[in-house]
Protein backbone atom coordinates (compact mmCIF):
# COMPACT_ATOMS: atom_id res chain seq x y z
CA UNK A 1 0.00 0.00 0.00
CA UNK A 2 3.03 2.47 0.95
CA UNK A 3 4.71 1.89 -2.72
CA UNK A 4 1.54 4.21 -4.18
CA UNK A 5 2.69 7.49 -3.69
CA UNK A 6 -1.00 9.33 -2.75
CA UNK A 7 -0.38 11.90 -5.39
CA UNK A 8 -1.48 8.88 -7.77
CA UNK A 9 -4.61 8.41 -6.16
CA UNK A 10 -5.16 12.37 -5.90
CA UNK A 11 -4.55 12.26 -9.98
CA UNK A 12 -7.37 9.20 -10.07
CA UNK A 13 -10.19 11.55 -8.46
CA UNK A 14 -8.54 14.94 -10.51
CA UNK A 15 -8.97 12.91 -13.46
CA UNK A 16 -12.55 12.20 -12.49
CA UNK A 17 -13.68 15.03 -11.58
CA UNK A 18 -12.62 16.25 -14.96
CA UNK A 19 -14.47 13.63 -16.44
CA UNK A 20 -17.50 14.58 -14.64
CA UNK A 21 -17.06 18.42 -15.56
CA UNK A 22 -16.52 17.39 -19.21
CA UNK A 23 -19.72 15.68 -19.00
CA UNK A 24 -21.88 18.51 -17.33
CA UNK A 25 -20.70 20.77 -19.98
CA UNK A 26 -21.91 18.64 -23.21
CA UNK A 27 -24.50 16.93 -21.66
CA UNK A 28 -27.85 18.26 -22.80
CA UNK A 29 -30.49 15.91 -21.26
CA UNK A 30 -31.12 16.66 -17.40
CA UNK A 31 -31.24 13.66 -15.96
CA UNK A 32 -27.40 13.06 -17.49
CA UNK A 33 -26.30 16.39 -16.30
CA UNK A 34 -26.97 14.96 -12.59
CA UNK A 35 -24.84 11.93 -13.79
CA UNK A 36 -21.97 13.78 -14.39
CA UNK A 37 -22.63 15.77 -11.37
CA UNK A 38 -22.45 12.72 -9.37
CA UNK A 39 -18.94 11.85 -10.35
CA UNK A 40 -17.81 14.97 -9.56
CA UNK A 41 -18.93 14.40 -5.90
CA UNK A 42 -17.46 11.40 -5.92
CA UNK A 43 -14.13 12.46 -6.62
CA UNK A 44 -14.31 15.11 -3.68
CA UNK A 45 -15.18 12.10 -1.52
CA UNK A 46 -12.13 10.28 -2.56
CA UNK A 47 -9.99 13.27 -2.00
CA UNK A 48 -11.34 13.55 1.27
CA UNK A 49 -10.31 10.17 2.49
CA UNK A 50 -6.87 10.37 1.01
CA UNK A 51 -6.03 13.33 2.82
CA UNK A 52 -7.53 12.03 5.84
CA UNK A 53 -5.68 8.53 5.52
CA UNK A 54 -2.38 9.49 4.30
CA UNK A 55 -1.29 12.72 6.06
CA UNK A 56 -3.51 12.82 8.69
CA UNK A 57 -4.14 9.28 9.94
CA UNK A 58 -4.89 10.11 13.67
CA UNK A 59 -8.04 11.82 12.83
CA UNK A 60 -10.92 10.61 10.78
CA UNK A 61 -12.82 14.07 10.13
CA UNK A 62 -12.42 13.49 6.35
CA UNK A 63 -14.12 10.43 6.71
CA UNK A 64 -17.02 11.92 8.84
CA UNK A 65 -17.04 14.79 5.96
CA UNK A 66 -17.73 12.03 3.40
CA UNK A 67 -20.55 11.12 5.09
CA UNK A 68 -22.04 14.54 4.99
CA UNK A 69 -21.31 14.64 1.40
CA UNK A 70 -22.83 11.62 0.33
CA UNK A 71 -26.07 12.53 2.93
CA UNK A 72 -26.10 15.75 1.10
CA UNK A 73 -26.02 14.35 -2.56
CA UNK A 74 -29.00 11.76 -2.45
CA UNK A 75 -31.26 14.63 -0.96
CA UNK A 76 -29.74 16.66 -3.86
CA UNK A 77 -30.50 14.00 -6.06
CA UNK A 78 -33.80 13.11 -4.54
CA UNK A 79 -34.69 17.25 -5.71
CA UNK A 80 -33.11 17.58 -8.88
CA UNK A 81 -35.40 14.01 -10.05
CA UNK A 82 -38.26 15.79 -8.68
CA UNK A 83 -38.04 18.76 -10.51
CA UNK A 84 -37.08 17.09 -13.87
CA UNK A 85 -40.41 14.84 -13.40
CA UNK A 86 -42.29 18.09 -12.96
CA UNK A 87 -40.48 19.53 -15.94
CA UNK A 88 -41.46 16.03 -17.96
CA UNK A 89 -44.68 16.36 -16.67
CA UNK A 90 -45.64 19.73 -17.81
CA UNK A 91 -43.12 19.94 -21.31
CA UNK A 92 -42.80 16.55 -22.02
CA UNK A 93 -39.06 17.28 -22.65
CA UNK A 94 -36.06 17.12 -19.87
CA UNK A 95 -33.22 19.11 -22.34
CA UNK A 96 -32.09 21.53 -20.82
CA UNK A 97 -31.97 23.89 -23.55
CA UNK A 98 -35.66 24.12 -24.32
CA UNK A 99 -36.25 24.46 -19.67
CA UNK A 100 -36.03 28.47 -20.74
CA UNK A 101 -39.59 29.40 -19.89
CA UNK A 102 -38.67 31.82 -17.08
CA UNK A 103 -35.97 33.53 -19.24
CA UNK A 104 -38.40 35.60 -21.25
CA UNK B 1 4.43 -4.09 -8.63
CA UNK B 2 3.07 -5.69 -5.90
CA UNK B 3 -0.65 -6.81 -5.41
CA UNK B 4 -1.58 -3.74 -3.85
CA UNK B 5 -0.54 -1.86 -6.56
CA UNK B 6 -1.47 -3.76 -9.09
CA UNK B 7 -5.03 -3.77 -7.28
CA UNK B 8 -5.16 -0.40 -7.38
CA UNK B 9 -4.15 0.61 -10.72
CA UNK B 10 -6.69 -1.86 -11.96
CA UNK B 11 -9.41 -0.30 -10.13
CA UNK B 12 -8.54 3.52 -11.10
CA UNK B 13 -8.33 2.06 -14.89
CA UNK B 14 -12.00 0.77 -14.16
CA UNK B 15 -13.16 3.47 -12.70
CA UNK B 16 -11.69 6.21 -15.36
CA UNK B 17 -13.16 3.99 -17.89
CA UNK B 18 -16.99 3.26 -16.85
CA UNK B 19 -16.64 7.65 -15.40
CA UNK B 20 -15.78 8.19 -19.26
CA UNK B 21 -18.38 5.87 -20.69
CA UNK B 22 -20.99 7.54 -18.60
CA UNK B 23 -19.93 10.85 -19.56
CA UNK B 24 -20.12 9.89 -23.38
CA UNK B 25 -22.56 7.16 -24.15
CA UNK B 26 -25.34 8.30 -26.19
CA UNK B 27 -28.12 5.59 -24.63
CA UNK B 28 -29.08 7.03 -21.76
CA UNK B 29 -29.80 4.13 -20.15
CA UNK B 30 -26.28 2.72 -20.43
CA UNK B 31 -24.93 5.77 -19.22
CA UNK B 32 -26.72 5.16 -15.86
CA UNK B 33 -25.44 1.51 -16.01
CA UNK B 34 -21.93 2.46 -16.62
CA UNK B 35 -22.49 4.98 -13.61
CA UNK B 36 -23.67 2.33 -11.59
CA UNK B 37 -20.11 0.38 -12.36
CA UNK B 38 -18.04 3.52 -12.07
CA UNK B 39 -19.77 3.73 -8.39
CA UNK B 40 -18.42 0.46 -7.50
CA UNK B 41 -15.40 0.71 -8.56
CA UNK B 42 -15.31 3.99 -6.09
CA UNK B 43 -16.27 1.76 -3.47
CA UNK B 44 -13.72 -0.98 -4.27
CA UNK B 45 -11.07 1.88 -4.13
CA UNK B 46 -12.32 2.95 -0.83
CA UNK B 47 -12.33 -0.71 0.22
CA UNK B 48 -8.89 -0.41 -1.21
CA UNK B 49 -7.91 2.33 1.36
CA UNK B 50 -9.21 -0.10 4.28
CA UNK B 51 -11.97 2.68 4.80
CA UNK B 52 -15.02 -0.33 4.91
CA UNK B 53 -17.65 1.99 6.26
CA UNK B 54 -17.06 4.69 4.06
CA UNK B 55 -17.59 1.60 1.08
CA UNK B 56 -20.41 0.19 2.84
CA UNK B 57 -21.73 3.84 2.82
CA UNK B 58 -21.11 4.27 -0.94
CA UNK B 59 -22.63 0.98 -2.02
CA UNK B 60 -25.83 1.36 -0.13
CA UNK B 61 -26.37 5.00 -0.56
CA UNK B 62 -25.15 5.43 -4.33
CA UNK B 63 -25.41 1.84 -5.70
CA UNK B 64 -28.56 0.84 -3.93
CA UNK B 65 -30.23 4.31 -3.78
CA UNK B 66 -29.32 7.25 -6.06
CA UNK B 67 -28.49 5.14 -9.25
CA UNK B 68 -31.48 3.42 -8.40
CA UNK B 69 -33.73 6.72 -8.39
CA UNK B 70 -32.24 8.20 -11.81
CA UNK B 71 -32.99 4.60 -13.09
CA UNK B 72 -36.16 4.97 -11.78
CA UNK B 73 -36.59 8.52 -13.35
CA UNK B 74 -34.95 7.41 -16.77
CA UNK B 75 -38.05 5.58 -17.02
CA UNK B 76 -40.52 7.76 -16.47
CA UNK B 77 -39.51 10.39 -18.32
CA UNK B 78 -37.96 8.49 -21.63
CA UNK B 79 -38.70 5.82 -23.99
CA UNK B 80 -35.71 4.26 -23.11
CA UNK B 81 -34.27 2.89 -26.64
CA UNK B 82 -33.73 5.60 -28.37
CA UNK B 83 -30.37 7.81 -28.68
CA UNK B 84 -29.98 11.14 -26.76
CA UNK B 85 -29.64 14.51 -28.65
CA UNK B 86 -25.72 14.18 -29.32
CA UNK B 87 -23.57 17.37 -27.97
CA UNK B 88 -22.92 20.66 -29.87
CA UNK B 89 -19.63 19.67 -31.83
CA UNK B 90 -18.42 22.82 -30.80
CA UNK B 91 -18.74 22.48 -27.28
CA UNK B 92 -17.45 19.28 -26.92
CA UNK B 93 -14.52 20.75 -28.49
CA UNK B 94 -14.05 23.56 -26.22
CA UNK B 95 -15.40 21.59 -23.41
CA UNK B 96 -12.42 19.22 -23.83
CA UNK B 97 -9.43 21.41 -24.40
CA UNK B 98 -10.49 23.40 -20.99
CA UNK B 99 -10.80 20.07 -19.59
CA UNK B 100 -8.14 18.40 -20.44
CA UNK B 101 -5.76 21.84 -20.11
CA UNK B 102 -7.25 22.36 -16.29
CA UNK B 103 -6.94 18.40 -15.50
CA UNK B 104 -3.27 18.48 -16.67
CA UNK B 105 -2.62 22.38 -14.93
CA UNK B 106 -4.02 20.40 -11.73
CA UNK B 107 -1.55 16.97 -11.97
CA UNK B 108 1.60 19.34 -12.43
CA UNK B 109 0.50 21.21 -9.38
CA UNK B 110 -0.21 17.78 -7.69
CA UNK B 111 3.25 16.37 -8.75
CA UNK B 112 5.03 19.48 -8.26
CA UNK B 113 3.88 20.40 -4.16
CA UNK B 114 5.85 19.30 -1.27
CA UNK B 115 3.67 17.15 0.64
CA UNK B 116 4.32 17.34 4.32
CA UNK B 117 4.83 14.40 5.66
CA UNK B 118 2.34 12.74 7.83
CA UNK B 119 2.44 11.66 11.03
CA UNK B 120 2.97 7.95 11.52
CA UNK B 121 -0.34 6.95 13.64
CA UNK B 122 -2.39 3.94 12.29
CA UNK B 123 -5.22 5.11 10.84
CA UNK B 124 -8.55 3.62 12.25
CA UNK B 125 -11.59 4.48 10.96
CA UNK B 126 -13.72 2.17 12.76
CA UNK B 127 -17.46 2.47 13.54
CA UNK B 128 -17.08 3.19 16.79
CA UNK B 129 -14.61 6.27 16.10
CA UNK B 130 -16.98 7.31 13.31
CA UNK B 131 -19.97 7.35 15.63
CA UNK B 132 -17.80 9.10 18.25
CA UNK B 133 -16.96 11.60 15.98
CA UNK B 134 -20.46 12.45 14.98
CA UNK B 135 -22.57 12.43 17.88
CA UNK B 136 -20.69 11.81 20.94
CA UNK B 137 -20.95 14.72 23.21
CA UNK B 138 -17.76 16.61 23.17
CA UNK B 139 -16.56 19.72 21.79
CA UNK B 140 -14.84 17.95 19.17
CA UNK B 141 -17.57 16.12 17.44
CA UNK B 142 -19.85 16.98 14.60
CA UNK B 143 -23.21 16.77 16.28
CA UNK B 144 -24.45 20.34 15.57
CA UNK B 145 -23.76 19.05 11.45
CA UNK B 146 -25.41 15.58 11.54
CA UNK B 147 -28.84 17.49 13.11
CA UNK B 148 -28.69 19.79 10.25
CA UNK B 149 -28.33 17.02 7.77
CA UNK B 150 -31.02 15.15 9.24
CA UNK B 151 -33.19 17.99 9.27
CA UNK B 152 -31.85 18.60 5.41
CA UNK B 153 -33.13 15.87 4.78
CA UNK B 154 -36.43 15.64 6.11
CA UNK B 155 -36.85 19.23 4.60
CA UNK B 156 -35.61 17.28 0.59
CA UNK B 157 -38.27 14.53 1.57
CA UNK B 158 -40.80 16.65 2.25
CA UNK B 159 -39.61 19.07 -0.68
CA UNK B 160 -39.52 16.07 -3.43
CA UNK B 161 -43.31 14.99 -2.70
CA UNK B 162 -44.47 18.81 -2.80
CA UNK B 163 -42.67 19.19 -5.92
CA UNK B 164 -43.72 16.25 -7.90
CA UNK B 165 -46.95 16.00 -6.75
CA UNK B 166 -49.76 15.46 -9.52
CA UNK B 167 -51.40 18.90 -9.31
CA UNK B 168 -54.99 18.55 -8.07
CA UNK B 169 -57.83 18.83 -10.97
CA UNK B 170 -59.85 22.20 -10.31
CA UNK B 171 -62.91 21.43 -8.38
CA UNK B 172 -66.33 23.14 -9.70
Amino acid sequence: MSEIPFTHILMLSTALFFIGAFGFLTRRNMIAMLMSLELMLNSVNINFIVFNKYLFPNNIEGVGFTIFIVAIAAAEAAVAIAIIINLFRNTKNIDAENADHLKY
Amino acid sequence: MSGSAIAFYGIAAFVLITGLLTVTTKKLFRAAIWLLFSLIGIAALYFWMEVEFAAAVQVIVYVGGIVVLIIFSIFLTHQEGINMPSALTKRSIFAGLAVIAAAGYTCLLLLNHYWMKGSDEVFDPSVNKIGHLLVANTAESFVLPFELVSVLLLAAMIGCIVIALKAQPEKK
